[in-house]
């Protein structure tokens, strides 16, 4: 199958004119169809995507350029509300939802001349660490298809490894983004907390939720989020981005502080994992960063934590599904009530229930101080905690899982197990600081992925740290 | 039944007057829309879309905490409250409930001639839901999304009232301060406020009874009928034996009753937890003292300024009901000083003496310029126009804002004062009729009236009858 330059060289080569946006949609449609095998894909936006690249090619053709991705494909996670086909968030409730607008994330790219090709499959609403929560379809692990690509971006982290576009999009709110790459073998960003709008894309938890890019490379990782980052008039929660561009990276380690976190490099950790993690800290070491080991006492409260405030906001924020406006709604309802019930009892999946369920628990007055108010408690500790660490350390470093990826099927009749695969992400989601899972090695033929963590905006060191660390490696 | 002690608070909601909406970007203004005209995919609550918080409507609660004796909050957030009904899109209202905008401030109000000051809880800014309509005979309802986003304050008094009245004059004040502050149009008929009454009767006052909240009343008169009618309700279950039970209840207007809506066990646990979609509220001093400073003279200040004129307290709040008239009035004692200000003050409450106070504020048509009441009122202090005449020139000031003395000389209006002239005129009239003045002079006052009568005829109307019946006097040596 014919592979990707890398994502600044195939925009380039558009605005010369040595290839053109159509002929990239095209080989994106064809490498997404050989490898349909994966599912991957919940759906395409082949004619929108036609159409776009066709504009594109003209406007080339006038002599003006057209943007820093013009004419690179791309595929968005399909929680991102896009034109030119449906937006499901792989649920049955918004099976059939055409978007009227599109998030600020695609905006952002397309007004520098990406082009959305496809919609990627996910655990339905991103509930799910291994596409398995898909009201769908279950995708599976381009490197063993008797495994899970990880998710809740799986569908994303596979499109990328398996060619079919040069970067994808996904959310991050557990660890969606980075735990995939880590499966599959790509790189995937999630950045300072606000850093891209959160604008129409579906919410999962909107305290924790994060817009990253999975791309082959840190360097293309950072220009995907350098064209997506930045305060949105939609989005009260986002910020400044920095005025340095975070493509300009910085690949010198000599003199960096590297925190190793004690907390998970012990129990729970494969021991192949870790050997890799080792080595991996080694060649920073060699080339002259200074390592250190870090505790963060409240590390392991952090799971507990995050999946009390996780299932209160996502109670919240589905309760807008209700079949009266959008979405699947039971017509042989025959009462207000039970259109509600009937509604949300078919058009929800079982995760996507449980969450609510959960949820509304912790938030039920007499209950609501002994749960999430004691959440957010631990979660302001925690937040304290990395704030001191940073103050010690320029970086923080971990694996991304405790292991490769698993078998499919393996956890699904244990909820328990499956959020302990989350373990080493949801801390920086609860914290809000930019985090990268980068490949850093194979165990029996699947990938592992190494974490490294920043303080809050340090976004462009963490990429810089991030891409020393993937030369170092190679 | 007199050995009761009522007791009533009151939570009232007002729209604020912005031009959009509450977290969207979409027009505010849903009078005489078509339903559902006036939504964004916010409104309609879709997947994805984000609250962004109106900094407008941050400023006009802010203005409301100053009309309300205090000051907004340096910090306050906002929090989702949580149920399910087809006029609300997201399944839950955005409101602030641990951390309002606004906390404390009282509203004095005056009852019998007596001061009462009423204390404030809290006041908070939360987003309206849309309406339903259930058509009769349907086996649908409709729902209209233009009002959902509406910027509401709440505002929720103490429970320091005890009677009708109170209640009624609460909600009164109340109305005039949130218009005097701008605040909101306040406009009642089409629900800008709206009422809710808290009530309670109890015999021991140590102890509050069990109270009943009647919702959604939109005039002075039925919160003051469904306190009346709760109350009276009340004592009579409690009379016979029975139990008051903590309930919401209706107001039906045209029986002047309240009716029962749900009772505390129907209660929603409403899960309220701070939305994660807004940063908290934080207003630095800056801007604090910025609106302070720009918040506009409250209806009591009028009233101590007023009642400085020597103007009757009635006629006082007929000009304190109306900001506009208010605002007028002051311009003047300013400008022109207390004479003028006085005429003029009643010039305009009669002519909104149909000011009942659930009637709309009448507002002129044209606005008459300020300077030409000072004309019109100067042409009276001068003895040029009499008071009746005044004001058939102040009606055509209204429709035409002309000038008062060319209208009043287009009417042939203008008195005639110059006593030079008129004591001609008395000389002529008073040799013409020698059995008149013969009768004046032996005291038989009526006859100076009709020689008053002749000179005005004489004069075609323009002379000034009182100056008239002084130089009769005169000529008379009288």
């Amino acid at each position: 199958m014919d592979t990707w330059a890398p994502i600044a060289d195939i925009a380039a080569a558009v605005n010369d004119g040595k290839t053109t946006a159509s002929e990239n949609v095209e080989k994106a449609l064809q490498n997404i169809e050989d490898k349909a095998e994966f599912k991957a894909i919940i759906s395409l936006t082949a004619d929108r995507a036609r159409k776009r690249a066709k504009q594109i090619d003209e406007h080339v053709k006038s002599g003006k350029p057209a943007g820093r991705l013009a004419g690179v494909p791309f595929i968005a996670k399909d929680n991102f509300l896009t034109f030119g086909g449906e937006t499901t968030a792989a649920s049955n409730i918004l099976k059939g939802f055409n978007a009227p607008y599109q998030s600020t994330a695609v905006e952002n790219l397309e007004a520098e001349g990406a082009i959305c090709v496809a919609k990627a499959n996910l655990d339905a609403f991103a509930h799910g660490s291994s596409t398995e929560n898909s009201d769908f379809f279950t995708t599976l692990n381009p490197h063993d298809k008797t495994r899970v690509p990880g998710g809740s971006s799986g569908g994303s982290a596979a499109a990328v490894v398996l060619g079919m576009a040069p970067f994808a999009l996904g959310s991050d709110t557990g660890g969606s983004i980075r735990l995939p790459a880590s499966f599959t073998g790509c790189v995937g960003y999630k950045p300072t907390y606000g850093l891209v709008s959160r604008s129409g894309v579906v919410a999962m938890a909107s305290s924790l939720d994060c817009i990253g890019p999975f791309a082959r490379t840190v360097s293309d990782a950072a220009i995907v989020l350098d064209v997506m980052s930045g305060k949105d008039p939609l989005d009260s929660t986002t910020i400044e981005r920095s005025k340095n561009s975070y493509t300009d990276l910085e690949l010198d380690v000599e003199g960096k502080t590297i925190g190793i976190i004690k907390e998970y490099m012990g129990e729970g950790l494969e021991p192949e994992v870790r050997k890799l993690i080792d080595a991996g800290v080694e060649k920073l070491k060699n080339a002259g960063a200074v390592i250190k080991e870090v505790s963060l006492p409240s590390l392991p409260l952090a799971l507990a934590v995050y999946y009390i405030i996780c299932p209160a906001e996502v109670s919240s924020n589905l309760s807008r599904y209700d079949g009266q406006r959008f979405g699947y709604s039971d017509l042989d309802a025959k009462t207000l009530e039970e259109s509600y019930e009937m509604s949300r009892e078919k058009g929800f999946g079982r995760e996507a229930k449980r969450r609510i369920m959960i949820g509304t628990y912790v938030l039920s007055s007499g209950y609501y101080d002994a749960y999430y108010k004691k959440a957010q408690t631990v979660r302001t500790k925690l937040i304290n905690e990395f704030s001191a660490a940073f103050k010690e350390v320029d970086f923080l470093l971990g694996p991304t899982a405790p292991s490769t990826a698993f078998k499919i099927g393996e956890n699904v009749d244990d909820p328990l197990k499956m959020y302990l695969i989350d373990i080493m992400t949801v801390a920086a989601n609860l914290v809000g600081v930019p985090s990268i899972s980068v490949p850093c090695g194979m165990v029996e033929g699947l990938p592992v992925g190494l974490q490294l963590m920043a303080a809050q905006t340090c976004d462009r060191e963490l990429l810089s740290l991030a891409k020393a660390f993937e030369e170092l490696n190679v | 039944m007199s050995d009761y002690i009522t007791t009533i608070g009151i939570e009232c909601h007002v729209q604020l007057k912005t031009k959009t909406k509450l977290f969207a970007a979409v027009d505010n203004d849903a009078r005489g829309a078509e339903p559902n005209t006036l939504i964004s995919h916010i409104c309609l609550g879709l997947p994805g879309a984000l609250p962004v918080l109106n900094d407008k409507a941050v400023e006009l609660a802010s203005r409301a905490a100053f009309a309300l004796n205090t000051k907004p909050q340096p910090f306050s957030k906002f929090d989702r409250k949580h149920y399910f009904y087809p006029d609300l899109p997201m399944g839950y209202q955005i409101t602030q409930f641990e951390e309002p905008v606004v906390l404390g401030g009282h509203v004095d109000i005056v009852v019998n001639g007596e001061q009462k000051r009423i204390g404030i809880t809290r006041a908070h800014l939360e987003a309206d839901a849309g309406k339903s309509t259930h058509p009769a005979g349907t086996d649908y309802s409709l729902v209209d999304l233009n009002r959902a986003g509406t910027p509401l304050l709440e505002i929720v008094s103490e429970p320091d009232m005890h009677s009708s009245a109170e209640a009624r004059a609460f909600a009164h004040e109340l109305y005039l301060l949130m218009k005097y502050a701008g605040v909101g149009d306040a406009d009642l008929y089409h629900g800008n406020m709206r009422f809710d009454v808290n009530v309670s009767v109890s015999k021991d006052p140590n102890v509050l009874g069990t109270r009943s909240e009647t919702k959604n009343l939109n005039s002075f008169k039925s919160v003051e009928k469904a306190v009346e009618y709760e109350v009276k309700r009340q004592i009579e279950v409690l009379e016979e034996g029975g139990e008051v039970v903590q309930e919401t209840r209706g107001w039906d207007d045209t029986k002047l009753a309240t009716f029962s809506q749900r009772t505390k066990e129907d209660a929603h646990d409403y899960r309220y937890f701070p939305d994660p979609d807004l940063p908290p509220i934080e207003l630095d001093q800056a801007f604090i003292d910025s609106v302070e400073k720009s918040m506009n003279m409250l209806p009591a200040e009028y009233r101590t300024q007023f009642a400085g004129l020597g103007i009757d307290p009635k006629v006082v709040e007929d000009i304190v009901n109306v900001p506009e008239t208010a605002q007028l009035v002051a311009r003047i004692l300013e400008t022109s000083g207390g004479e003028h200000a006085k005429r003029i003050a009643f010039w305009t409450v009669q002519k909104t003496d149909d000011n009942s106070d659930d009637a709309q504020a009448a507002e002129p048509d044209v606005k008459v310029d300020d300077k030409n009441l000072v004309k019109l009122s100067e042409l009276v202090s001068a003895n040029k126009l009499s008071s009746t005449a005044a004001k058939e020139v102040l009606k055509e000031m209204q429709k035409t804002n002309g000038d008062p003395e060319a209208i009043a000389t287009a009417k042939n209006l203008i008195q005639e004062s110059n006593e030079d002239e008129l004591a001609k005129i008395v000389a002529e009239i008073l040799a013409a009729n020698e059995k008149a003045a013969e009768d004046v002079k032996n005291g038989e006052m009526k006859a100076i009236g009709f020689l008053v009568g002749q000179v005005m005829k004489a004069s075609q109307g323009k002379a000034n009858p009182g100056i008239v019946q002084q130089i009769i006097k005169k000529q008379l040596n009288i």
